[in-house]
Order: structure tokens, then sequence, then C-alpha cells
């Protein structure tokens, strides 16, 4: 079921940008944070010894493709084929795992490196930036396998369409953050 | 007034084909990316280089794959205002925090 609003404009398609735009503010504050904070270790490990930058680089290139996977899902469940609607949400949520699982390896080696969150000032806003933007991957990554399992019921038809967009939208927006990341935190040392 | 539910945000969704060619540019800016990072002669460009190629990456996911470019402008206002305020908050600190190290250091040596 969905409202509308006096603009002729679906209500939760609406807040959810409204949402995705209080996003923005949050990860402009973070990526300030970094970027404040960027240089002013006093002690290390410093960004260019342990950037990883071919790993990080495998882990943008695949969340890239997970969001032309989520595109291709909403595409299929738009034109009502929920095959393919089923298998390109899993393949967006199993892409999503993969860029988490990259990003625990990522972690472990740094801190077996020695940078924690309390070593200095670019562990703790890295690992601040980061870890926020993971967290909203696993609640993408969660909101991804309901819906596919909702699929797998038999419960998400070409009525739910918006749905699929709405999730479709907040995926995207975290994989526009991580453009953002990778360019500001690996790229520009 | 009300409008019939639906009216303005009815909007044709680009097709696979375009979403297609959409992930091969986003792939061929991330090598680009890659690349400018490892070619020393572009130590001197870098920042710039990457920024733009950065912000080329953003503006197409966000007008093709988020829908942007067909969908109702009221959506591009609610994206982008916070938007430009977020950029604004980052620069206005990052002129207060580095800009006041240099007037500093420009104090002391001068």
């Amino acid at each position: 079921m969905s409202a509308h609003t006096s603009m002729g404009l679906d209500n939760r398609k609406m807040a959810f940008w409204a949402f995705i735009g209080s996003e923005c503010l949050l990860f402009g504050s973070l990526i300030s944070t970094y970027l404040v904070y960027k240089g002013k270790s006093v002690v290390g490990p410093y960004p260019p010894e342990i950037l990883n930058i071919p790993f990080t680089s495998v882990s943008t290139f695949d969340l890239l493709m997970s969001s032309l996977m989520m595109v291709l899902a909403l595409a299929a469940v738009q034109r009502g084929d929920l095959k393919w609607g089923k298998i390109w949400l899993f393949s967006t949520a199993l892409l999503g795992l993969v860029f988490l699982g990259g990003q625990v390896l990522e972690f472990t080696e740094f801190v077996h490196k020695g940078l924690t969150i309390g070593t200095n000032l670019f562990g703790c806003t890295f690992f601040v930036l980061t870890g926020t933007h993971g967290a909203h991957v696993t609640v993408g990554v969660l909101w991804l396998l309901t819906l596919w399992v909702r699929a797998l019921q038999g419960k998400l038809g070409r009525a739910n369409a918006m749905t699929v967009e709405i999730t479709g939208l907040y995926w995207h927006f975290v994989d526009v953050v991580w453009i953002v990341i990778f360019t500001v935190v690996y790229l520009i040392q | 007034m009300s409008a019939e539910p639906g009216a303005t945000e009815r909007h044709a969704h680009p097709t696979a084909g375009v979403y297609l060619r959409v992930a091969a540019a986003l792939v061929i800016l991330t090598v680009l990316e890659v690349g400018v990072f490892y070619v020393p002669a572009f130590r001197v460009v870098l920042v710039p280089v990457l920024l733009v190629l950065s912000a080329a990456k953003f503006t197409l996911v966000v007008m093709f794959y988020m829908h942007l470019k067909d969908d109702n402008k009221f959506f591009t206002f609610l994206f982008g205002a916070p938007l430009v305020i977020a950029v604004g908050v980052m620069v206005a600190l990052l002129f207060l925090f580095l800009g006041a190290l240099t007037l500093k250091g420009a104090a002391g040596a001068g």
C-alpha cells in the first residue's frame, strides 16, 4: 500500500530522500573530521605504511558491481520478472557480504600491524568513518536478504516495486559514500 | 489542490543497456583513479584529478542508478541541499583548522 503527498509523490520515497539528505550530513561530518586530523598523528602506523590500495580497489569494484545488480533487480521487479528479480537481489546481497568480508580482513590486518581505534588520530578517525560505513552496508545486506526471502515466499511482486526502489536508493547511497571514502582516505594520502 | 496520486512521479527508468554502460564507465573511472595514483608524473595534479574522477563517479550513480536524472526535481532538492551544506561545512572546517595553521606558520616565519 502506498500513499501520496499533495505533490503526487510517493510519501515513502520522499521521506527516504529526506533521510538520505540527513545521512549526507552525518557522513559529511565524519569525512570532515578525518580530513581535519589528517597528517596530525604523532605516532605510527601512518596511512602510507598500512593502507592496501590493490585490495581496496577490488572492494570498490565489488561495491560498484553490487549497485549494478541492484538496478537490474529493480528493473526485473518492475517488469514483473520475479525469477531474475530474486537472482539480482541475492547477487547484490552477496556482493555486499563480500565487501563486508574484505572490511573485516582489512581491520584485522590493521590491528595485527598495531593500528587500533586508540593508537593515533588516524586510527580513530579511520575506524569511525569506515566502521560507520560498514555498519550501513550491514544494514543494507540484511534489508536485501529480507526482500529476497519475501520474494522466495512469493510476497514480492510488481506491486512492491517501490519497496525495491527505496532499498535501491539506500544501497546506492552506501555506494556513493564509499566512492568518496575511497578517494579521500585511500587515494589522497 | 490535490494532484492525481502518482501523477508526477511516473517516469521511465533507464534500460538495462544504459545501466551496463554506466557500470562500464564506473569501472573505467575507478581504473583511471588507481592508475593515476601509481603514476609519479601525476603527483603534482593528483588531488584535483582524483577529486574530478570521484565526482564523476558520484554523479553517474546518483543520476542513473538513483534515477535523479529523470525523477521529480523535489528529490534532487532533498538530496542536493544537505549535500551542499555538508560540502560547505567540510570546506569551512578545513579553512578553519588548516588555514589557521598556515597563518600561524606564516606569522612565525615572518
